[in-house]
């Protein structure tokens, strides 16, 4: 291995530019001549918009457009990217997501009209002073009374304001059904699933240009997902064709799946810029953040856990209603059915499973995947119910789970919810977090917080979930509308340097540091030496992007693939340098040699041979030293792990804090343990942010009540415990060459249960009966659950 | 935000003349009015800073009370009027971030009135005298509801002087997200008796809680006031905490702040 290689912890290069303010984002791209756009945009949750009068805005100083959805009618919408069956087979509603919003708003937030401007606070007058008559109706925000009322709809063109009503696997629905009425017990849990403010330090900005001269479109943007967006907007929306558009999302500064989808203000830009012939920019305020990025969660389930009286489970069933908001984001429709349905078994052996899934249209912002995307919203059912469950029966609560665990002789294991696990160890985890989390020790930690008057619980949490996403042939049946490979280039420059052109697209996770080490691990070379360039279509063979902890298992793969193939030529390259076969040539550390000679040749003295073909046979070589791959998953990747947690809950104000934290997790092969780490870590700040603090909350009449920082709690540092992470416990991936599952989501989607099954813990512990708390588990609630 | 004109002066008497024009406004640290400024929720035709007038910057001890300049800031009291009275500085340095205490300051505090700020707590608790470029008003007198004051349109606070009571504490019961006072209650126990001060909670703004003083006067010590808590009624109710919730922490608070008293 090359120092720095696959296993090393090396430091992140591209934290050198980050934190000393070098970072090049969105927002610090201002081309010659750049124009602002502002948006209108609706105050009220549900309304129809009788007229809009433009010409107090257009007569401001400075004001360039001003664009309605009446500019758009004849462009496509922003569509959804999976399409959803109902259980009787039809398919789910779908209905237009215009660039602007035409006939009718349907959230607070919704834009209706742009102006453009020298300047963006010109822009920003103007937009006060457009004039729009809009008729407000009721809002649509509880989504059981939205099922049940199809009078006031949130698309009138529709019959009623469910999108679909899924069922997963339909064939075992009656089988489940019946194994629960013959079950000898059977817990039943009703939860939420809060809704969650993604938040990402950086607002979205777009900036769009037009060369009237070419032709050529440019997009400068927020986006984890350059390809998709480029590809939306080509196929659906504004119908520029691929090679007529760049796309290009420079330094993005977070995104949590908030920056994956296509957005009407990126496709408003680069028409306007069109319109103009000059650059037009838009960058988000906070409020705006709030009100327009897409949302993530908010689930209403109930949940079924049927067992025998000794805690072998027999079945979960869950009817979950998801909210989807007023249009459908790209993957709104994948979330709450692929990414959650199908993770129902969760690490058991289980036999029946069966999730009813009714997504639901309401006068809310669209809500998409985030961080974990429907796995911690499956895992927070499936854990909460089982830890009731425990406590009903007056088992504990890691012993019935390791009584339900597939065990490591069972792989590949065909879940009750259809996945085929492929590897795994949840044993091996579990004795790690005993170890790790002392829970020997929890007793007399137990007893000391009591002295002080607090009450102390223990929480425990096991998950699984689906990572790699995603075997194209499998998501195509599932109602996938796009393939889920990847692809990457490897170009050995003639110096012997490397640039790794990739389609994953990093907005925090350090991906500049992490794929090199993969390359250089292979070619035997010094990472310093390896680049990677990411995030512009121009550049960039193809990629769907950074999401679902799916960069190194997919297009990590796909950088191990070229590179293999790099190796294949330059033996050939080799072979010619040094009068051989390719056959007898081997190649190892950076060092191609004849077997059973002395003959040598270095990486670097191939890679510049093959800029210099003086001397090549070219029927049998070709020059250049370049190679791409796509690689399409054979199977998803199932990363898991074993979590603990301890609170203590002080009984006079209901606050609880969170006194240890301890993550044990199985990734699969680790590239860099210090990313992982990391990774973790964040993905446990934000499990604990939605555990404890964060709730998007909308008012009877869809007004965002938490609409900002004043209201809605983001963790911070000292909410915190020191994060205990560990992912030595790994079994690797069976089917990517890497051998890993993805870290990424893992700590968000762990954790929520885990403090939650602490806090309830704690309470039973002091004699309080209470057999849940929907999160944010504030201290009101723990309060009002303790007096009621 | 809109545009706007901005004066800086250095004395009083200009800042009191600058305040006679047409939409003029103080401004102090800036940490209320520039957030609301940006949204346009506000549009001053002219600010005038306060934050360049020496004789309303400093703090320091006169006749028992501790005189805060009404341009000072948060983190300058905190650290200056430790010594002379820990109570009072101890909350200034539990307001906000190190970057919101090196800007916000008493008078802007005092004169925006959150209710859920920590400033009104002390000086209604303190029972302090408000001084401004025209008069001196009773901290018993100044808050008028939320976000209200008897200020009158222009009128600057210049100084406030807390009497210095034997013993005080502020105990602050974060709001999850603002992290201002979900409730808040100031205890300060004088030779002539105890004053309790409750932030946060109430509808009506800052209020003092009569019960626990008449109790706490007889007997300053917690079982004094041993499951007592005010009504529920009037008490504010939003997404961090039911009334019925604000009421019960007023007692727990209370309790805590005659236990911590010093
Ligand atoms: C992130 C954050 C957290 C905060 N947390 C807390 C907290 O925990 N507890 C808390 O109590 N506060 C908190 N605050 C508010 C902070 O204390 C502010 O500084 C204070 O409310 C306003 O003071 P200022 O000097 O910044 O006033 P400004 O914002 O400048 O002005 C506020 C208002 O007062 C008027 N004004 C200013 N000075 C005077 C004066 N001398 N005389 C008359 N009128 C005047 C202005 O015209 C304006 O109407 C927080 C603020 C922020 C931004």
């Amino acid at each position: 291995m090359a120092d720095g290689g696959i296993g090393a912890a090396t430091k992140r290069r591209e934290d050198v530019r980050f934190l000393t303010g070098r970072g090049q984002y969105t927002d610090d791209y201002t081309p010659a001549g750049t124009t602002y756009a502002v948006f209108a945009r609706s105050q009220v949750a549900h309304g129809t918009i009788k007229s809009i009068d433009t010409s107090a805005a257009e007569a401001m100083p400075g004001v360039l457009a001003v664009l309605t959805g009446e500019d758009f009618v004849e462009v496509g919408g922003n569509p959804a990217g999976w399409l959803i069956n109902n259980r009787n087979g039809t398919p789910m509603k779908e209905p237009k997501r215009p660039v602007l919003a035409h006939g009718k708003v349907r959230h607070v937030g919704d834009a209706f009209a742009a102006v453009i401007a020298e300047t963006a606070e010109q822009a920003m007058d103007a937009a006060e002073a457009i004039d729009a008559d809009i008729e407000e109706h009721d809002a649509v925000i509880d989504m059981k009374a939205a099922v049940a009322d199809a009078g006031t709809r949130v698309h009138d063109e529709l019959t009623d304001n469910v999108c679909f009503d899924w069922g997963w696997i339909e064939d075992n629905r009656q089988a489940t059904d019946e194994a629960i009425k013959a079950a000898p017990h059977v817990t039943t849990l009703e939860l939420v699933n809060n809704r969650l403010v993604p938040n990402a330090l950086e607002p979205r900005c777009s900036i769009g240009e037009y060369n009237p001269g070419t032709g050529d479109y440019k997009l400068t943007t927020t986006s984890q997902n350059p390809h998709l967006t480029r590809l939306l907007i080509s196929a659906f929306v504004l119908g520029i064709p691929e090679n007529k558009l760049t796309v290009h999302a420079p330094d993005v500064g977070g995104g949590f799946g908030s920056k994956i989808y296509h957005y009407g203000e990126e496709a408003l830009v680069l028409a306007a810029a069109k319109k103009l012939g000059r650059p037009v920019k838009w960058t988000a305020s906070r409020s705006e953040a709030f009100l327009t990025d897409a949302h993530g969660r908010d689930h209403v389930t109930k949940i079924e856990l049927a067992t025998e009286t000794d805690g072998t489970f027999i079945a979960f069933r869950t009817e979950t209603y998801a909210n989807v908001g007023a249009y459908l984001s790209n993957f709104s429709t994948a979330t709450p059915t692929f990414l959650h349905g199908t993770l129902m078994a969760g690490n058991y052996t289980v036999p029946n499973v069966y999730v009813n899934v009714k997504a639901v249209f309401t006068n809310t912002a669209p809500v998409d995947a985030y961080r974990g995307a429907g796995r911690p919203e499956a895992t927070y059912s499936l854990e909460r119910v089982i830890d009731k469950c425990a406590r009903e029966l007056g088992m504990d609560p890691i012993a019935i789970r390791r009584k339900n665990f597939v065990k490591p002789d069972q792989y590949p294991f065909t879940s009750a919810a259809g996945l085929e696990y492929d590897s795994g160890n949840y044993d091996a985890l579990v004795d790690g977090l005993e170890g790790l989390a002392d829970i020997k020790g929890f007793e007399a930690r137990r007893a000391e917080s009591e002295s002080r008057g607090m009450l102390r619980g223990l929480g425990i949490n096991t998950y699984i979930e689906a990572c790699g996403i995603a075997p194209s042939n499998l998501v195509g049946v599932l109602g996938s509308r796009v393939g889920l490979y990847d692809a990457a280039t490897v170009r050995v420059n003639a110096t012997g340097n490397i640039s790794v052109m990739v389609g994953a697209h990093s907005h925090g996770q350090g991906h500049e540091t992490a794929f090199p080490q993969v390359v250089a691990d292979l070619l035997g070379v010094d990472p310093e030496s390896v680049e990677i360039v990411h995030g512009d279509t121009s550049k960039i063979p193809f990629g769907m992007g950074t999401y679902g902890s799916r960069s190194l298992a997919v297009c990590g793969s796909a950088v191990y693939r070229a590179t293999e193939k790099i190796i294949k030529k330059a033996t050939l390259i080799a072979a010619h340098m040094m009068e051989s076969d390719a056959e007898q040539v081997d190649f190892e550390d950076g060092v191609f040699s004849v077997r059973g000679t002395n003959k040598t040749v270095g990486f670097g003295d191939v890679a510049l041979k093959a800029y210099i073909p003086h001397d090549f046979p070219l029927e049998e070589i070709e020059p250049g030293l370049e190679e791409t791959a796509f690689y399409d998953p054979a199977n998803f990747t199932y990363p898991s792990g074993a979590y603990a947690c301890e609170v203590e809950v002080d009984p006079d104000t209901g606050k609880v804090t969170i006194c240890s934290m301890v993550a044990v997790d199985d990734f699969g092969t680790v590239v860099n343990p210090m990313i992982v780490t990391g990774q973790v870590q964040g993905g446990l700040a934000q499990g604990i942010g939605q555990a404890l603090l964060e709730n998007a909350v909308y008012d009877e009449n869809g007004q965002l009540n938490s609409g900002s920082l004043m209201d809605y709690a983001m963790p911070r540092a000292d909410d915190l415990p020191n994060l205990v992470v560990d992912h030595s416990h790994m079994t690797r991936c069976t089917h990517n060459p890497l051998g890993v599952k993805g870290c990424g989501e893992a700590g968000a989607i762990g954790s929520p249960p885990t403090v939650v099954n602490a806090v309830i813990d704690a309470l039973s512990r002091a004699g309080h009966d209470v057999a849940h708390i929907d999160m944010p588990v504030s201290p009101a609630r723990v309060w009002e659950a303790m007096n009621k | 935000m809109h545009n706007f004109d901005f004066v800086r002066p250095s004395t009083l008497a200009e800042a009191t003349a600058a305040m006679q024009a047409e939409g003029a406004q103080a401004l102090g640290g800036g940490q209320t009015l520039m957030p609301v400024m940006k949204q346009r929720l506000a549009a001053p035709d002219t600010l005038v800073s306060l934050a360049g007038i020496a004789e309303m910057i400093g703090v320091c001890e006169k006749d028992g009370a501790l005189v805060i300049g009404g341009a000072t800031t948060h983190a300058q009291v905190a650290s200056d009027a430790a010594s002379m009275y820990p109570a009072l500085a101890a909350l200034a340095g539990m307001i906000g971030d190190p970057a919101v205490r090196s800007r916000g300051t008493v008078g802007g505090s005092l004169a925006n009135n959150d209710p859920a700020a920590c400033y009104p707590a002390g000086a209604l608790g303190s029972g302090a005298t408000i001084t401004t470029n025209t008069r001196e008003i009773s901290s018993d007198n100044f808050s008028t509801g939320m976000f209200d004051t008897a200020l009158e349109e222009g009128e600057i606070i210049t100084s406030v002087a807390f009497p210095i009571p034997e013993k005080a504490s502020y105990q602050k019961f974060e709001q999850p997200a603002s992290r201002f006072a979900l409730v808040g209650v100031y205890v300060a126990k004088f030779a002539d008796g105890v004053r309790v001060a409750v932030t946060g909670a109430s509808e009506g703004g800052v209020f003092r809680w009569s019960a626990a003083e008449a109790a706490l006067s007889g007997n300053f010590s917690a079982e004094a006031i041993e499951g007592l808590s005010p009504e529920a009624s009037g008490m504010i109710t939003d997404l961090h905490g039911s009334g019925a919730y604000r009421a019960h922490l007023i007692g727990i608070l209370t309790k805590r702040a005659v236990a911590a008293a010093h």
